[in-house]
This record gives C-alpha cells, structure tokens and sequence, in this order.
C-alpha cells in the first residue's frame, strides 16, 4: 500500500513526454493497485497514454488547460529549483503573452514545416523567409527556441530562432504533423530528401477538429561516421540502426534502465500537475481568445482569397 | 566478461568523448564551394584543401574571415562563407565548412557559388572591406543565393 501511495503521487504530477513513458512502465507494475490511481488523482486520459500513441489536441477546439502543456510547452518553467523565481516567470509569462498579441505564433511540433520571416538588417529587402521543418524545441520563457532546416542546393542549412524575438515578423506553420522522436537531430546524419523542403510550399489546411497528424516515417541513416551516437538515443523514426559490435556492446553498457523507475528523477524534472494548472489558468483565457481570433482571420483570408481558374 | 568490461573500460577512458565544437584551425579541411579550376579539381579528386593560416588575432576562423589554404600543392587565400559550428540565432549553421578561393586583392578566383551565402556575409564582408586594401564584396556579386 505503501508503494501504491508513493506511485500515485508520482501520478499526481504532470509528466514530460519522456518521463510519461517510463510512468507507463510503473502503471503496469502497479497492475492491481490501480484502483488507488482513480481515487486518488483524476488524471486525464492522455497522460496515461505512451509517448507516441498520444492523443493529441484537438484542433480549432479550445484545449483544455493540462493539454496546453504539448501545444505550448514553452510556458512551462524550467523545473531546476535554482532557476524558479516565481516573480520573474509571471512577468515572463505577461511578456509572452503581450507578444502573442503582436504576433500570431501558431501551434507546431517537433516535425512541423514552418515558414520564418524575419526582419534582416542584412539582406537587402530588409526581410529573410526561411522555410525548413522543425528539428528542436528547447528554452522555455522569452527564452524558447526551436532549430529549423533544409536543404538548399545541396547543402544542409539549419537556423536557430527565438519564439519570442521582435524581429520575427511572421511565423507560418506550412505542414502542422508530429513525429515519432521528441527531436530529429538525427535529420543530419540522414539523406537529403529526408530534410529537403521546397521555400515556396504552400500551406496545408487541416479540417479543424481533427487531431494533429503523426508522420511515422522510418529514417534510413546514412552510413557511418555520425554526428552522435544515434544507437544509444533509442529512436523511433530510424529504421534499423546498425553498429559494429564493440558500439553495440558499450551502447548496452550505457544502458540505464533503472531511470525509468526513479520517481525522484521524475520529480525533479517535471513541474508539478497544480503548479501547470495556475500557470495556464493565468494564460489560458487570452490564449484561447488569441486562438478564436486567429481562426476568424484565417476564415476571413480563405473567402477573400478565392483560386482563379484559368 | 567483467576483465573484458574493465579493459573496454580502460581503454575508452583513454581518449576524451567530449563534443567537438567544430572550430576552424589550422589542419582543418574544408571544402571549396565556387567553381574556380583549382577548387573544383581538388575537391574532385578528394583531396579538400587544409587551412593553415587564419587571419585573425584569434588563431580560430569565423564567419568571413580569411584563410590561407593550402589545395594541392599551392597556397591560396579563401574566406569562410558558411560554418559547422552552432551560429548566433538568426545566422544559418551549414553542414561543412565552406570557402570561396580569393587571390589577394580580393577577387574570387571562380565565377559562382553553388551553395547558398548566409546574409549576414554582405555586412562583414562590407566592412571588412577599406578603400585601399582588398575588396572582398566582389565575392556576394558571384552569391547565387542567400539565406
């Protein structure tokens, strides 16, 4: 009873896409004592769900406030004790959200296509579009970011944009789809086709209520030497990664299978369930009327842009 | 099996696994991306020229610095157009290290560049540039594309 007690309040807590994998492994531990989850907490049914068969939100449909954690996961503060200052992520917050009103940043995923125009002191229309899929999320706050590439011309290019930088002029969510790996690093160690997006793609509407799609495309890599040691990173989207057996072998005894089961490790790299809840009951009100607006404009735009026929 | 691990153990701590940053030295090769007859040569036969000099008090190449490169045999100057390492935000990251060759008043040795430029590139270049020394904005007219 005992464990049944410390599992649920490990339950209790909100967890990151990683952490709810390995929680799948200790609800099927707990087997039996499951009982004790619905009593104890009212957990979404997603959460329970594993990394890659979750439930997505629905789109055009307000998200309920503890989905926000996947479409905005960038209001979540960094869960390191020493970086919480519960002051300074509030006024945070209130910056990001007076941007989100300047700007209209959409929804997207790791996986996403999307389309950058930023204000370029540099190029001489004094604006710079980059289109490219999204390979990285990381930072959270003012801070976010997320990593863009493609390939032009034959030759790989990745560029690093902040979600909240004022010299972002639009940002355009050209393919909205996830993928199978929370990071597509490996995309550099992959064939071009994989990573090659052509700039004048046009963007593809998804009905609205319909879950975001997930792309399970399998990666091939290309043969070694690699940028990383992709055979220890467990990746979903590459397609039978092969090793000499002196890797295979240091690969296994890198192995750390005893993290999944580290309830302490889950604590301290998450932000609790309560916590996420008053942060996005803060924001939650202007995101969804953000949200309500932006669908009226994207109406508006499809009937004042009909297609000429010939 | 454990003496096998231990040994595997040993002999792995040996070496350091730390990540590369990708800077430029001296040593590091490159890869020529205009189509002059040296650069295209080289690189065909798979021999891409190794930087052995950077001009630059720093003695590590960034974005538009010079080089001295030394491509099958002969010592020519190049700038760096597009790097591996990570970039500031908004700078694009390549994935190799590119130069265009350049002689020494500033003109590219080729007619194009195949690859795209990063736009940043005008304004270093520009001011790198002084009225009686080289000038190295002769290199953005051959740009094919930027990014």
């Amino acid at each position: 009873m005992h464990g049944a007690l410390k599992m649920s309040a490990a339950v209790g807590r909100v967890l990151s896409q990683q952490m709810r994998q390995s929680l799948k492994v200790l609800k099927s531990l707990a087997g039996k004592k499951n009982r004790c989850f619905s009593a104890s907490v009212p957990i979404p049914k997603e959460g329970s769900v594993s990394n890659n068969e979750q439930k997505s939100v629905n789109r055009g449909k307000s998200a309920d406030p503890l989905e926000c954690r996947f479409m905005y996961p960038e209001f979540l503060p960094d869960p390191k004790p020493e970086y919480r200052n519960s002051l300074r992520e509030k006024l945070e917050r209130a910056d990001m959200m007076a941007r989100r009103s300047k700007i209209d940043i959409p929804e997207f995923y790791v996986g996403s296509i999307l389309a950058v125009t930023v204000s370029d002191p540099h190029a001489p229309g004094k604006s710079n579009r980059f289109v490219g899929i999204c390979i990285k999320r990381s930072g959270c706050g003012l801070r976010a970011n997320f990593i863009l590439r493609n390939v032009v011309d034959n030759q790989g290019v990745e560029v690093l944009y902040e979600l909240y930088d004022p010299t972002i002029q639009k940002i355009d969510c050209l393919r909205l789809e996830k993928r199978l790996d929370n990071e597509l690093l490996y995309l550099r160690d992959a064939p071009e086709e994989y990573s090659t997006f052509s700039f004048d793609m046009e963007p593809e509407i998804i009905p609205e209520g319909t879950p975001v799609p997930v792309n399970d495309l399998k990666v091939t890599l290309k043969p070694q030497p690699w940028l990383e040691k992709w055979e220890r990173k467990d990746l979903k989207g590459v397609r039978d990664i092969v090793v000499n057996q002196k890797r295979e072998m240091k690969a296994k005894a890198a192995l750390k299978p005893w993290e999944k089961y580290d309830l302490m490790k889950i604590y301290r790299e998450t932000i609790p369930e309560e916590e996420q809840k008053e942060i996005f009951a803060e924001v939650y009100s202007d995101l969804h009327n953000l949200e309500i607006t932006r669908q009226k404009m994207k109406r508006q735009r499809t009937f004042i842009r009909p297609k000429k026929s010939g | 099996m454990a003496l096998r691990n231990t040994m595997m153990n040993f002999s792995s701590r040996a070496i350091h696994t730390s990540a590369i940053c990708n800077q430029i030295i001296k040593l590091t090769r490159l890869r020529v991306v205009d189509n002059s007859d040296i650069g295209k040569q080289a690189m065909v036969e798979g021999k891409p020229p190794k930087c052995i000099h950077i001009y630059n008090k720093i003695g590590v190449g960034y974005i538009g610095d010079k080089v001295l490169v030394a491509i099958k045999g002969e010592k020519k100057k190049g700038i760096l157009v597009g790097l591996k390492q990570n970039q500031k935000t908004k700078v694009p990251k390549f994935d190799s290290n590119n130069i265009v060759l350049i002689d020494d008043s500033g003109t590219p040795l080729g007619t194009r560049i195949h690859v795209p430029i990063p736009h940043i590139l005008r304004t270093i270049l520009k001011n790198k540039t002084h009225a009686k020394g080289a000038d190295y904005t002769k290199l953005i007219a051959i740009a094919t594309r930027f990014v």
